[in-house]
């Protein structure tokens, strides 16, 4: 599996963000994150119809090592959560880009965000 | 700090372990998954590099009587071929490391401390030597240490003795060790661990290590023996109410207090030993805290210096925590207030500014099937 996924943006904080620009857009950790966090074991997410803040925490993802505060890559109103990866937290670490999805946001405004160039280039991994 | 690496780091990274920093070696986090790696030790085995540990000889016509003015145990009563956990004390009675002591005879003995610790306790060892007929050699620079750890273990170590030796093997007690060749090497072969499981530690010279790495990893390829890194190594040892030292012992923290005052010989021992006329007062003093199993009654967690709360009130500092691999819940080791320590108690365990229903439980949290 890829470490980096080609078609994502990406926050500093190691958050995911597909922008294909129609409809919501869907949120996830990378796999670089969640190989470092470990095998993760909880994931505590923002509610629906909560608005999220780029940059701020908007919950918590815990493995059997560590807690990690969970950062908003954009600004927007959450519209889904991923009730499979709630009930399953490992499909963070076996899908990180794809069942393991974290949360649906309509964008507002974006952070600071990284092509998946960019966010390889920094964090060692490969497209 | 200089970073050590140990004999086996080469095969580390071609396994593709992550690598993380303990007691100023580099050591594997992980090579896989951690949680598949603590399950692999509770089900079939698991293969640790415990290198990093020390191994620090006391020979001479006085070994033992300088173990046990050093030690806080009575370790010249050991007998041959037998291992006993012990601690060295300063002489505030607080916690220098705990370590175990192999007999070899009545002039040779092992200690094998912590990773981070070793220099000091060779030190400490070497200047309470002054007044005795012994000797005191570090090693811990020449000798890797090899664990086989699960259900699996056994099997796997007889496929590599001959089978004039498996007796050596098969009849070993815990906590007892015996010399022998597996797969070609001249090991100590000892019954310990660090996991709550059956298992082996194998001592061995650097030059060997990777060679009886790889051979038992062969053997054990059957039974689904893999290699496991510290991470797995702590879930294990906390799931059996192991203290690991920086986290539930310390300088700060007697004996008493860890639960461990069955380990100070203070009636067994007549003369003195370091930390005696301290440890007489912490034991009559009694403790303010202690040491106590936590089980999570929700999902979450607690970790490492989280406050322990008592209607909200701070009576105790988690030391180790996490989910439990192996039993589905969270479970922590935390130093409480006496008067909240009875078993049963429910105490919470402030999770970042969340209040998390735990309840205190008896240690260790998971004892395997005979």
């Amino acid at each position: 599996m890829a470490k980096v996924a080609a078609e994502l943006k990406y926050s500093a904080e190691h958050e995911w963000i597909s922008t294909d620009g129609s409809g919501p857009s869907v949120v996830g950790v990378s796999a670089v994150a969640a190989e470092a966090l470990g095998d993760i074991v909880y994931v505590d997410l923002p509610e629906v119809g909560s608005t999220v803040t780029a940059g701020e925490t908007c919950g918590e993802i815990e493995s059997t090592k560590s807690v990690s505060d969970l950062y908003s890559p954009v600004t927007g109103e959450v519209t889904e959560i991923n009730d499979g990866a709630v009930g399953d937290p490992a499909l963070i670490n076996s899908d990180p880009y794809g069942a393991g999805w974290l949360f649906k946001v309509t964008v507002e405004s974006e952070g600071p965000l990284l092509s998946a160039q960019e966010y390889a280039e920094v964090n060692g991994g490969e497209l | 700090m200089t970073e050590n690496y140990t004999a086996l780091y080469e095969e580390h990274k071609k396994l593709g372990a992550s690598f993380t920093d303990f007691g100023g070696w580099q050591m594997p986090l992980k090579y896989s998954s951690e949680l598949a790696e603590h399950h692999a030790v509770r089900k079939a085995a698991g293969l640790f590099d415990l290198s990093h540990m020390g191994e620090v000889w006391v020979t001479g016509l006085e070994a033992g009587a300088l173990l046990d003015y050093a030690l806080v145990g009575k370790l010249s009563a050991i007998a041959d071929g037998k291992a006993k956990y012990s601690l060295i004390c300063n002489a505030d009675g607080g916690v220098i490391d705990d370590l175990i002591v192999y007999r070899f005879g009545d002039e040779k003995y092992l200690v094998v401390p912590n990773a981070g610790n070793a220099p000091t306790v060779a030190v400490a060892l070497a200047e309470r030597a002054v007044a005795f007929n012994a000797k005191v050699e570090d090693a811990s620079a020449i000798t890797s240490l090899i664990a086989v750890q699960g259900p699996k273990a056994e099997a796997i170590l007889l496929k590599l003795t001959a089978e004039a030796q498996h007796a050596l093997v098969t009849d070993l007690k815990y906590y007892a060790f015996n010399e022998l060749t597996v797969a070609g090497h001249d090991v100590i072969l000892a019954r310990t661990g660090y996991t709550g499981e059956d298992g082996f530690e194998l001592f061995v010279p650097n030059d060997g290590a990777a060679s009886l790495w790889a051979s038992v990893a062969e053997a054990g390829a059957e039974f689904g023996i893999v290699p496991c890194g510290l991470a797995s190594r702590d879930s294990l040892r906390l799931e059996a109410g192991m203290p690991l030292y920086g986290n539930e012992l310390s300088l700060e923290r007697s004996p008493f207090d860890a639960g461990l005052g069955g380990v100070v010989a203070l009636k067994s021992k007549e003369g003195d030993f370091v930390g005696r006329a301290a440890l007489e007062a912490v034991k009559e003093a009694g403790s303010q805290r202690k040491l106590v199993g936590l089980k999570g009654l929700g999902r979450r967690a607690g970790r490492g210096h989280y406050p322990v709360l008592k209607d909200g009130a701070v009576v105790g500092e988690v030391t180790s925590g996490q989910p439990s691999p192996t039993l589905g819940y969270p479970v922590a080791m935390a130093y409480v207030d006496v008067e909240h320590a009875e078993l049963g108690t429910a105490l919470d365990i402030d999770l970042r500014g969340k209040a998390e229903p735990f309840e205190v439980v008896a240690l260790p949290f998971y004892k395997r099937q005979k």
